[in-house]
């Protein structure tokens, strides 16, 4: 029986395996000047077991009793998840290694929240959830103070700790209420308990704290506060990865925690969900529009994006549910080359942050203008490019589960958010003459902005086919 | 009153007492001292309720390990208790709202909790009555929980790799003992014979 467990965790086995053996090689060879040749392994290592993962295929299949479950839509979210985190490793790797931030544990660490992230997107048990949430969220808490000497590294670490732990508290006492209801804490049980209408007042005090626990994970209004500040202090290619797949890892384990274990109340969460959406998308357009820095500014344009990618779980259908996992492979498409921009912005060698420095950045490279101008544009849902559609799939979903009223909020939001994604086109094309910024030196991080703003394009005639996946996969989440 | 009831009221009373005193007494160490009275009062109440496992995991963790910890920070670090005391006021409103928040969930769990219809044969772990609960437990979370297990096991690694990757640096000017080297040594590396004459001294 543990040989047909341990053939379904497989992937995870090996990646896990790859770290240890990674780390002994770090350890006992020559540490630090192995790092960037590491990381390239590492970015390896992913894309070829989320190929492997792509390419199984395969039903259903639960392991360990229902602690493991690997279906179509954890494999979606498993794919996302490990290539983005090997998009931004490799996009990273010369960032990091000019100034000396690249320790060999850097791409061990990522490789140990991605065997995290993929726990959390095939949990069938509040306990595994749990693990594979603190197996991701520790590693992350530590590569965020990666660059020890700088305060604000340190303090992003430090913020997001400790928030990151009243998170957990918040989980685990709702996961507490739950099991005391249930009597168990497999999702498969629990559904089974709750039933169907009416819940009582215990579990659903349980429901509550559980997706608020997991709301802060996807930084969600009023769960969000952390996020700016990390944003800003950890090292840039760190922001591009939080920014990225964690997100993904933890819509989808909302998704399946609110579908597995509270499919038959759906009422009861699709209020939470609805009013995280509304809170979150309005927070993230208004609150931008004052920032000049562009990381901060990204971390409110990703709760903003949050709270759309929450209007399609909270429609609380399969269609809702694809719709929410088109819109974050479009998210994270489309934040992998905005962040590979933002690495490339730098002066006389050092980063630069303050939108202001991008002023008539168009005649200088107009290429790498134009690819930004796509994804920006695309960022604020302006059609035909492919972000619209994102928008578009939830939007409708939500209409279609008769939320019409946070559909016409999504729009509203989406409007006001506009005006800070164009207002960094508005300095790229026209505005005032300041300093030049360098000119980018690392090709991978061309390769990933051009690359990202092509898909922006070409994605709008079938959106590359993910839209069959994403429905396949939604299927066999919500059945 | 039977034997049984005399204990608890025991170490109920016992426990209750010391964390009484652990707030209030002004020496810290008497401090510790009360904690781990009451660390040992709640190890009884657990030998009660059949739990003995948690009962020697809380005297050999808690009272073996952590009150000592304690101790040794208490008496190593100088600390300001008086300061550190002085902002109860200040902190006096905070701590009433998570007593009326702990008082609250009591009484969920005693007055309004309501179990699914289903809760007693879905429940995962029953109490054995065959085999005594330590061994049960092994089984549970050797066999049943081996994911949860090894995931923990992994998590721990991630712990220790970010402990060393933050606070360990390396010094260049530092010299270390290099044991190897020490043994190899022989008198004829390490010692030379002078001929010194008289009245001129080395050079």
């Amino acid at each position: 029986m543990i040989q047909a467990d341990l053939n379904i965790i497989l992937p995870e086995i090996l990646l896990a395996v790859y770290a240890m053996v990674a780390l002994l090689v770090g350890v006992y060879t020559t540490k630090d000047k192995l790092a960037p040749l590491l990381t390239w392994i590492t970015a390896a290592v992913f894309v070829l077991i989320g190929a492997w993962i792509g390419m199984a295929g395969g039903g259903e299949n639960i392991a360990f009793d229902g602690m493991f479950v690997d279906d179509g839509f954890s494999r979606f979210a498993k794919v996302t998840i490990l290539l983005s985190a090997a998009a931004v490793l490799v996009m990273g790797q010369d960032y990091m290694s000019r100034r000396g931030m690249l320790r060999f544990e850097y791409p061990i660490l990522i490789a140990l929240a991605v065997v995290g992230m993929m726990m959390m997107v095939s949990a069938g048990d509040l306990m595994a959830l749990y693990m594979g949430l603190e197996l991701q969220s520790l590693a992350l808490y530590v590569v965020a103070s990666l660059r020890r000497d700088s305060v604000k590294s340190t303090e992003a670490g430090m913020k997001y700790f400790v928030l990151g732990a009243l998170s957990s508290g918040l989980l685990l006492y709702g996961a507490s209420l739950v099991y005391g209801f249930a009597g168990t804490t497999k999702f498969a049980g629990i559904v089974e308990a709750a039933g169907h209408g009416h819940i009582p007042i215990g579990l659903l005090f349980g429901l509550t704290f559980v997706t608020a626990g997991l709301a802060f994970k996807v930084s969600a209004v009023p769960f969000h506060m952390w996020t700016p500040d990390v944003y800003e202090g950890a090292p840039t290619p760190i922001t591009a990865f939080f920014a990225t797949a964690p997100k993904i890892a933890a819509m989808g384990l909302l998704a399946r925690v609110l579908h597995d274990a509270f499919g038959g109340v759906v009422g009861d969460w699709q209020q939470i969900i609805a009013l995280l959406s509304v809170l979150s998308m309005f927070l993230g357009s208004i609150a931008a529009i004052g920032q000049r820095n562009i990381k901060r500014l990204m971390a409110y344009s990703s709760i903003a994006h949050m709270g759309y990618a929450l209007m399609g779980l909270a429609a609380g259908t399969a269609f809702g549910v694809q719709a929410m996992l088109i819109y974050m492979a479009i998210y994270v498409t489309m934040n992998v080359g905005t962040f590979a921009f933002i690495l490339s912005m730098e002066k006389d060698g050092q980063p630069v942050v303050d939108i202001g420095a991008l002023n008539m950045y168009s005649k200088r490279s107009s290429g790498k203008a134009l690819a930004m101008l796509i994804l920006l544009f695309s960022l604020a849902g302006v059609p035909p490019l492919v972000g619209f559609f994102g928008k578009f799939y939830v939007l409708r979903a939500a209409y279609d589960a008769g939320l019409a009223w946070l559909a016409v909020m999504g729009v509203i939001a989406s409007v006001i958010g506009a005006y800070y994604y164009l207002r960094i086109v508005y300095y790229m094309y026209f505005g005032e003459e300041t300093d030049a910024l360098d000119e980018g030196r690392s090709p991978v991080q061309y390769v990933f902005l051009m690359v990202s703003a092509a898909a922006m394009l070409l994605g709008v005639v079938n959106l590359f086919g993910i839209e069959g996946v994403a429905q396949a996969a939604s299927m066999a989440l919500v059945n | 009153m039977t034997i049984v009831a005399y204990a608890f009221w025991m170490f109920a009373i016992c426990l209750i007492t010391g964390g009484l005193f652990t707030v209030i007494s002004r020496n810290p160490v008497h401090s510790v001292l009360w904690l781990i009275l009451t660390f040992l009062s709640a190890a009884g109440l657990f030998v009660l309720l059949g739990a003995e496992f948690v009962a020697m995991l809380l005297i050999i963790v808690y009272v073996g390990a952590v009150a000592v910890l304690f101790l040794f920070v208490v008496m190593m670090l100088d600390i300001d208790f008086a300061a550190l005391k002085a902002g109860m006021a200040q902190y006096l409103p905070i701590g009433l709202m998570i007593g009326v928040v702990l008082l609250m969930q009591l009484g969920l769990a005693f007055g309004a909790w309501e179990f699914s219809e289903q809760a007693d044969l879905l429940r995962d772990a029953v109490t054995p009555t065959d085999v005594h609960n330590t061994a049960a437990l092994g089984h549970i979370l050797y066999d049943q929980y081996f994911l949860l297990f090894q995931l923990a096991g992994l998590i721990l690694l991630v712990a220790m790799i970010g402990a060393i990757v933050l606070t360990l640096r390396h010094r260049k000017n530092v010299k270390r003992q290099n044991v190897l080297e020490q043994m190899w040594r022989d008198p004829a590396k390490s010692m030379e014979m002078k001929d010194v004459k008289p009245g001129q001294g080395l050079s």
